[in-house]
């Protein structure tokens, strides 16, 4: 918590603001202040409203009701031209996605500098823009490389820049979306040691966030939203954390218990296996997963977790090493033969990879199996039995779509993550991997993922849970081992873990500097 | 501003309706050239309906143009529904030709159920292999196979004028840079007598069904939908994404192969440099009026095929041009994609003030 | 083997290269720089024929040859602007796009062509660009003849490799293009506006693309021709690919494939009666799909190419 500046003036205002997806109402009637020097917290849960508001404030949306107001250069509040992100920038509004809007093939420097010369002109004035950066990373503690190239940078570095470009800009409002859901604990820290500075010096700082412990110790106020709508708004100081959850979600929180485990036998092994280059590549990784536990994979993203995963998945084959499942040799397997084996995949990107959006419902459902008897017979689809099948499982894992014939795009993500759910567990397989299986999901979809991966669990498979969620992985892993630069730590139980020390690793200190 | 709102689930009604709507606009679009040549409007659409359905000769004519077209249709169709870019229909055509010419001319001889068949098989063959290779391209090296069709197709068309000037040249063909004509056993009987009308409309017609039902019915055809709606899953999944690009490669070749069997064993009797105006790009315009939809390939190529046939008959009689044809069509192909926005999306303009306008 | 040492020899052969190479020059720079913005512009084909079609006619109907080059920069612009429309804000498929605008240019060229000169037995023709005699450079043994008797036409597209160099490289708008192809949401959450953006360069590329065309007709030849342009605007795309959107290397893959031509022309004429001529016909388009073959495997597209961007989606 951080003591409220309660007298200054008002920087912004988001004014009645409604916006409708359709059916759907992302925004219902927000309204919502922001004071100079203020350090407003935004919480609510994924599908909450939170990233659409500040959408809008952004004008990368276009309220249908309600306007965005700002005071310029100590100025009454004045409307600010709706849809134009032009318009908020030069109204002093930085924001920082969740996802970087960061061009890679460019330097950190050209892509702070992106925007603020006139297109018309004919060379970049670049020594007195290092100059001024210079000035601003000596303020904040904001360091970065500005000559690399940013697709070379870590996660951190970027979020750095993104930082960076906003106060270049001389912003007086500061919008950060889920900052911390990319960073370690120690870096989350420093980020808001950062803001808390920037803040005293006069910038007016919104943070997106779900988590509730870095909410109440890091904001002066605390805005929850819920279902589009805004259900509270209160000082800091008044606040605790199951109130704050309550107000989240609408009702109390029942967490996920993980009942002590039976682990069995090593199932599914990984020696020595190296794969891919560049950043996200893996170097002799080590894994052994026993039959009746949940192995967590923490780590910063972009460490290899994406290589790891397709690796597990199939898609691609190790340079090096040997990956075993029971005494069945997989150095060479693929998609095909990871599914035939009982080795069930959940994607981190499922939309990306896990659904065909085109197609139905039922389609989607029978995709990995299509080729099995039971959807086809001398090559000709059985559509009533995989109708049939789709209902069942529709009905079992509680997917709500229209029928088992709507496109599988028009499902909402956590409905989606159902599908892929129900078509890889209903076969009972041997080992789960699961990649960020909660990622962008609400609490109750969330809840419904950790109950099918312990009930997985429970009749004996071995789980592996990539996810940089530390919460997630400590409340459901019996081991966890962290990935950093593409190096695997050795997993330890979970009881003898804390975030802290995990923290640490993730950053890349090894174990006997943790302790 | 304009707003893009995803549509669920399309009706049959309005699939078709934005094929229809975009034929329409491209004929009225036609006015434009139409004045620009001079020419009286009214007078000239109706020259182009008589010249395309005015009599029994002029409809089946309309149907016998239609042929190759239905065929580089479903062959641009089947293709696009994998996201395979085959924009060389053109050259395969000419290879299919090509090798009809070379079994059908007397290399080989027996009677019609043999050859027939035979000539049939090899076109198709021919075709299908020409597209083997920017296929196996696109999933060996991640060669664009857009580049690589559009450049065969000029090496296959100055092999086949290399052909007709040297090996297959028709010795009896007075130094003409032609094949020599297709055998009686070979060629494919005509439908009417005294028409040139022939059974390659029926092959083509079965060809559509065919790929119909590969599409909505078997494994193969699920495999392919799901590879062109998103390979990234599919491969995910354990479908075999390359296999399926070879297939979906070889049949959509095989398809422009048979288009190009068809003119040669059906209509003309020989092969010469000059047997497609442009059939295989036409096929793209087809297959897109058509949604990528194989039933409604034949339909789109009856279209187009009336738009050539009376826009050929109108410049004779009006001497206007009848790269008029070609444009329409181009102008065809313009409008459906535009028009195609409408089935995928709710289409709202929105300016920022008439957003808050309406909310006061 | 001392035929081709002959042949490499002679500044005919160079200059020769140079010729071929520069209407490849202005296309590949053209198709460069859409791509770099993040379009594939596939209307380049009918584009080169709509410019060639476009700045002979202007120059016949008296226009002068700086209108025509005016007038058929102007017609790739508007070509390059259909392309722009339905590929940018109504993000449709820039591939059958590309296709629907080279059909619609090509044909409209041809039925314009047609229609304004309906029976003409040999085409007209038209005074087209004489070399330039550049005082003291042009004089230069081997060298003047080689490199410096060349049209106007061809040092305004070496001037624009220069000039797409310096833009992409070294102004705050080329960054902003590199940018819009890599991670379009990169621009506009600093302000600039993708579509804008997108717009432009697809206009400006197509109207340089444009430039290539008009130098078959007013330069190279004097006279248009059904079916000149003859696949070269495709090959342009797979020099693009060949040169990793850079354009450096774009003028060295443009003036290789210029050198390559003109030696199988001349290489022809030496042992034209062994082989058939459709077999050196065919060279371009197989060195085209070589090039493309060989960089294949590290080619690095832009990252956003044929990814259409809508806003607020990110």
């Amino acid at each position: 918590m951080v003591h409220s500046p309660s007298d200054a003036p008002l920087v912004l205002k988001l004014d009645g603001i409604t916006k409708r997806f359709g059916a759907l109402t992302a925004n219902g009637d927000v309204t919502l202040e922001l004071k100079q020097g203020e350090i407003l917290a935004l919480l609510g849960e994924n599908g909450a409203g939170k990233t659409t508001l500040m959408n809008i404030l952004f004008g990368h949306y276009v309220a249908d009701e309600g306007n965005v107001l700002v005071a310029r250069d100590g100025q009454r509040l004045a409307e600010l031209e709706p849809g134009s992100p032009h318009a908020a920038l030069e109204a002093g509004i930085g924001m920082v996605h969740q996802h970087f809007t960061l061009a890679e093939n460019l330097s950190a420097l050209d892509n702070i500098l992106l925007g603020t010369e006139a297109l018309s002109a004919l060379k970049s004035a670049r020594a007195p823009a290092q100059k001024k950066l210079a000035e601003l990373m000596a303020r904040s503690g904001l360091a970065v490389n500005l000559d690399m190239r940013v697709s070379q940078l870590s996660v951190g570095e970027k979020q750095r820049i993104e930082i960076l470009k906003a106060l270049y800009r001389d912003a007086r409002v500061l919008v950060l979306d889920e900052p911390t859901a990319v960073l370690t604990p120690q870096e989350s820290e420093t980020l808001f040691a950062t803001l808390k500075k920037l803040s005293a010096e006069g910038l007016g700082i919104i943070f997106i966030s779900h988590k509730l412990a870095e909410v109440i110790a890091s904001s002066h106020r605390i805005a929850v939203l819920r279902g589009g709508r805004k259900v509270a708004d209160l000082p800091t100081e008044a606040c605790d954390q199951r109130q704050l959850a309550e107000l989240m979600v609408g009702h109390e929180i029942t967490e996920t218990v993980r009942e002590p485990g039976h682990a069995g036998e090593p199932l599914f092994v990984m020696t020595g296996v190296s794969a891919g280059h560049g950043r996200e590549a893996l170097h002799d990784i080590y894994m052994d997963l026993k039959s009746g536990e949940i192995l967590g994979i923490a780590g910063v993203s972009g460490n290899g977790q994406t290589m790891l995963a397709r690796v597990i998945s199939g898609l691609e084959t190790p340079a090096q090493g040997t990956m075993t499942l029971g005494n069945r040799n997989l150095d060479h397997a693929s998609a095909r033969m990871m599914i035939d084996i009982g080795l069930a995949r959940i994607p981190e990107d499922r939309h990306h990879d896990g659904i065909v959006g085109a197609m139905s419902v039922s389609e989607n459902l029978a995709i990995e199996a299509i080729r099995k008897p039971e959807n086809q017979q001398y090559g000709l689809l059985r559509f009533s039995a995989m109708r049939e099948r789709a209902r069942k499982l529709i009905k079992a894992y509680d997917i709500r779509c229209q029928s088992e014939d709507s496109p599988a795009r028009l499902l909402s993500g956590g409905n989606i993550q159902k599908i892929v759910l129900a078509r890889t567990l209903e076969t009972e397989p041997k080992v789960v991997l699961a990649a960020q299986p909660s990622r962008g999901l609400d609490v109750g979809a969330t809840s419904d993922v950790h109950k099918r991966l312990l009930a997985a669990r429970g009749r004996g498979a071995g789980v592996i849970l990539i996810s940089e969620d530390l919460d997630e992985l400590m409340r459901l892993s019996d081991r966890i081992a962290v990935i950093h630069r593409g190096h695997l730590s050795a997993a330890e139980p979970t009881e003898t873990l804390d975030r802290g020390t995990l923290g640490l690793r993730m950053a890349g200190h090894s174990g006997k500097d943790a302790a | 501003m304009i707003r893009f709102e995803p549509r669920g689930p399309v009706g049959v009604s309005r699939m078709i309706a934005v094929p229809v709507v975009a034929a329409v606009v491209a004929l009225i679009l036609a006015a434009v050239p139409m004045m620009f040549a001079g020419l009286s409007i009214f007078e000239a659409y109706g020259l182009m309906v008589t010249g395309a359905f005015g009599s029994l000769f002029a409809f089946t004519e309309m149907l016998t143009r239609a042929t190759p077209l239905i065929l580089t249709g479903l062959a641009a169709a089947v293709a696009f529904r994998a996201k395979l870019w085959n924009i060389g229909a053109e050259g395969q055509l000419y290879a299919g030709a090509l090798a009809a010419v070379a079994i059908g001319t007397g290399v080989v001889s027996g009677p019609s159920y043999i050859l027939i068949p035979a000539v049939v098989l090899a076109g198709a063959l021919a075709g299908g292999l020409v597209m083997l290779g920017p296929t196996l391209l696109k999933t060996r090296l991640g060669v664009d196979e857009v580049v690589t069709t559009l450049l065969l197709n000029f090496v296959i068309l100055l092999f086949v004028q290399m052909m007709l000037e040297g090996p297959m040249q028709d010795p009896m063909g007075m130094g003409w840079p032609q094949s020599e004509p297709v055998l009686d056993e070979a060629a494919l009987p005509k439908l009417m007598a005294r028409m040139r009308i022939h059974w390659g409309l029926i092959l083509a017609l079965v060809a559509a069904l065919g790929v119909y039902f590969l599409l909505k019915r078997t494994v193969w055809g699920f495999e392919i939908r799901a590879v062109g709606e998103n390979a990234a899953a599919a491969r995910h999944a354990g479908i075999p994404v390359t296999a399926t690009f070879i297939r979906v490669g070889l049949l959509s070749g095989a398809l422009a192969g048979l288009a190009g069997v068809g003119e040669v064993a059906g209509l003309k009797g020989y092969l010469t440099a000059d047997l497609s105006p442009g059939f295989g790009y036409s096929g793209i315009v087809v297959a897109m009026l058509a949604g990528l939809s194989p039933i409604g390939v034949v339909f789109a190529a009856l279209f187009i095929a009336s738009i050539f046939v009376g826009a050929d008959s109108m410049s004779r009689a009006t001497g206007v041009s009848n790269y008029l044809a070609d444009l329409i069509v181009a102008m065809a192909l313009l409008s459906v994609l535009v028009s195609g926005l409408f089935l995928r999306f709710k289409i709202r303009f929105v300016g920022a003030n008439t957003t808050r306008e309406a909310a006061e | 083997m001392s035929e081709i040492l002959e042949i490499l020899l002679s500044a005919n052969f160079w200059a020769a290269s140079l010729r071929i190479a520069t209407p490849l020059i202005f296309g590949v720079i053209g198709a460069l720089v859409c791509e770099r913005a993040g379009v594939l512009n596939l209307g380049i084909e009918g584009i080169f024929t709509a410019g060639a079609m476009a700045g002979w006619m202007a120059v016949w109907l008296g226009a002068g040859l700086w209108g025509g080059v005016l007038v058929a920069a102007l017609a790739g612009a508007f070509f390059g602007l259909i392309h722009a429309i339905l590929t940018v804000p109504l993000g449709l498929s820039q591939h059958v796009s590309g296709i629907g605008v080279t059909l619609f240019a090509t044909s409209l060229s041809y039925f314009i062509y047609r229609t304004a000169l309906p029976d003409v037995s040999s085409p007209p023709r038209i005074e087209e660009f004489e070399p330039l005699n550049i005082p003291g450079l042009s004089d230069l043994p081997f060298v003047g003849p080689a490199l410096f008797q060349q049209t106007p036409l061809t040092f305004l597209a070496l001037f624009l490799v220069v000039a797409t160099a310096y833009v992409l490289y070294r102004t705050p708008l080329g960054l902003a293009i590199q940018a819009v192809g890599d991670n379009p949401s990169a621009v506009e959450s600093q302000g600039l506006s993708v579509y804008g953006l997108r717009i432009g360069v697809v206009v400006v590329g197509s109207a340089i693309m444009a430039l290539g065309g008009a130098f078959l007709t007013m330069s190279a030849f004097d006279a248009f021709f059904f079916g000149m342009v003859n696949g070269r605007g495709w090959i342009c795309i797979a020099l693009t690919v060949f040169a990793s959107w850079r354009p450096g290397k774009a003028l060295l893959g443009a003036l290789l494939f210029g050198a390559f031509d003109a030696f199988q022309v001349r290489l022809q004429t030496e042992v034209g009666a062994f082989i058939p001529g459709q077999v050196f016909l065919m060279m371009p388009y197989l060195l085209s799909i070589a090039a493309l073959i060989v960089v294949a495997r590290k080619a690095d597209y832009p990252r956003a190419l044929l990814v259409p961007y809508f806003r607020g989606q990110r």
